[in-house]
């Protein structure tokens, strides 16, 4: 039985969590994710839920916390945002490496300098090679249902995970939400799986020894062939969230692609408002159509090449720089995704919305004219555009 | 054609204008719509211009851009007509409507609206004043904003309302009641020109 609310993003992912109802959650508050614990810790003191809730002194330690229950057999949850995830950025490499399932709940916000509170990808993006899955979310459904599936499927895997959405854009929105049952989510979860228990007197065990020139290449070589596996698994994930939950998800969405000329792709709230975008056009008879892939870490390379490879434009639009005088995140896996392809589609990076500054129906169309006049053109100056911005 | 429906939000800071967009879509969802609600986030101060909106639609709503161009503008405190454009964006057929004493030809004179924007006027403190006790424009202007556009089923959402009210007013009965009725008679005393 679904039941029918209106809840923002935060509250959104709130309630996921509640349903969960992790062992552990140790967390330190940020703007914008700051409701997501405030809302949960009631949860708790109303005694809502089972969890030991850990109100740390900084982020750095919130995640340090998580790490110690998760190897203690724990099931662990947190939430943070921009410099908060910048300030775990060691201790992220750390549970990947220790091979630890915990989910922490994102909300994508610019880093400083300047200071800004608002939207977009950087503090997410920075913490990309740092060994965690990452789920970017579309809405507060999105955030919810991805919230639960990423718990599991980081149990699955042995992997860490962050579900994003996009600060105040997402976090603070509130719109139709379709929640299940506490059952339902936990059913779906099923039994705890942890990959070993250092309170486990029966199999005393170190946890987080030095690894010198002996192993930690073995190790790490390991682990990304994990990573590697961890693609057909995290896809079996949805696909089951699906079957269970009553979804259609993809790893990667495509809207109007069966005969698209023009492609937009993109991340996080930004695809809704695209999509809409190509619907309208659609009527027009325009040949438009947008890809969201959900999942940035891993990259689901040859997937993507796949959808896009027939396109005579692809439009890459990223929320965040990679300060390297090559584009964005998407846009730079993106086209190293392409090497080596037969079919190289004209591909441009479109740089938008740093700050939460806001990308509106018209911006997203110069973008599509923009990549229709870069396709034909012989002259290709610079394939990166920063749009939404003073000229 | 969009298919959706957009309203933008003018109050101060302390009076609602975020919780009244919060509310208003939570209503329009019990009626069976699709909705969208969310402030504008700025420096928030007591007593300073702050936004918020709606967009409300009989389809799921993937747009998550900001309201450019609303259909309905519900301004809780007519003082900001002098500071801030509250009519930018309305395009011609669109609705604005003022928590104010004076009447709708009145404003229209005063602040150059321009004919092709449809004026409601309504003295939503005083009913707050009345009903509640206390200057609390936002929930009356529920009552105006239906009246004048028909968007939500009244009955309907009136009953919500009161479902909702009770269960987070649970000690303070009256509070319920006086929402309930300055909604009513926001949607009885609002006026066209």
């Amino acid at each position: 039985m679904s039941n029918i609310v209106a809840k923002t993003g935060n509250e959104a992912m709130a309630e996921a969590m509640r349903q969960i109802n992790p062992d552990v959650v140790a967390a330190y508050p940020i703007t914008p994710a700051t409701e997501i614990v405030q809302i949960f810790s009631s949860f708790v003191s109303d005694g809502k839920v089972d969890t030991v809730f850990v109100p740390t002194e900084s982020e750095h330690s919130a995640i340090s916390a998580c790490i110690g229950a998760a190897a203690s057999g724990a099931r662990v949850m947190t939430g943070t945002s921009s410099q908060g995830l910048a300030l775990m950025h060691e201790i992220l490499f750390i549970a990947s490496g220790l091979r630890l399932p915990m989910v922490i709940c994102e909300v994508n916000r610019a880093l400083s300098a300047p200071i800004n509170i608002h939207c977009d990808h950087s503090d997410t993006m920075a913490s990309r090679d740092a060994g965690w899955i990452q789920i970017f979310s579309e809405d507060p459904q999105e955030a919810y249902d991805q919230t639960i599936l990423a718990m599991k499927l980081s149990e699955d895997i042995f992997f860490p995970a962050m579900v994003t959405t996009d600060g105040f854009i997402i976090s603070h929105a509130m719109s139709r939400l379709e929640m299940y049952s506490d059952k339902e989510v936990q059913d779906f979860l099923g039994e705890h799986k942890t990959p070993y228990n250092i309170l486990d007197t029966e199999k005393p065990m170190t946890v987080g020894s030095i690894v010198l020139q002996d192993f930690y290449m073995e190790i790490r070589t390991q682990m990304a062939a994990e990573m590697f596996k961890a693609k057909a698994k995290i896809q079996d994930a949805y696909a089951e969230f699906n079957k269970k939950m009553n979804r259609n998800y993809n790893v990667i969405e495509k809207y109007f692609m069966d005969d698209a000329e023009y492609v937009i792709v993109a991340l996080g709230s930004t695809a809704g408002s695209a999509r809409y975008l190509c619907e309208k056009l659609r009527e027009n008879n325009e040949k438009v159509g947008v890809v969201k892939p959900r999942v940035f870490r891993p990259f689901f390379a040859p997937e993507l090449v796949e959808i896009l490879e027939n396109a005579k434009g692809v439009a890459v639009l990223d929320r965040s720089d990679m300060m390297s005088s090559t584009g964005g995140h998407l846009f730079n896996e993106l086209k190293s995704a392409f090497y080596g392809n037969a079919k190289q589609p004209p591909m441009k990076n479109y740089i938008y919305g740093l700050g939460g500054r806001d990308i509106n129906m018209s911006d997203i169309e110069k973008v599509l004219h923009d990549i229709k006049e870069f396709s034909v053109s012989k002259v290709k100056d610079s394939d990166v555009k920063y749009i939404t911005v003073r000229e | 054609m969009k298919d959706f429906f957009e309203i933008r939000w003018h109050g101060r800071g302390g009076q609602g204008a975020k919780t009244v967009a919060l509310l208003f879509a939570d209503a329009a969802l019990a009626t069976g719509k699709y909705i969208q609600a969310f402030p504008e986030y700025g420096p928030e101060r007591m007593g300073a211009p702050v936004q918020s909106f709606n967009r409300l639609a009989d389809r799921e709503i993937t747009v998550h851009c900001s309201v450019e161009n609303p259909d309905v503008v519900v301004i809780l405190d007519q003082s900001l007509m002098s500071t801030v454009d509250t009519t930018e964006g309305l395009n011609d057929g669109g609705v604005l409507i003022i928590n104010t004493v004076k009447k709708p030809s009145e404003i229209r004179e005063a602040y150059k609206v321009r004919k092709e924007i449809k004026i409601f006027t309504v003295d939503a403190s005083k009913i707050s004043v009345d009903e509640i006790g206390s200057n609390k424009p936002n929930t009356p202007m529920f009552g105006a904003l239906i009246k004048a556009t028909s968007i939500l089923d009244f009955d309907k959402m009136l009953l919500d309302t009161e479902e909702k009210l009770k269960k987070k007013f649970k000690s303070k009965p009256e509070v319920v009641a006086g929402n309930i009725n300055s909604i009513k008679r926001a949607y009885q005393e609002v006026v066209a020109e």
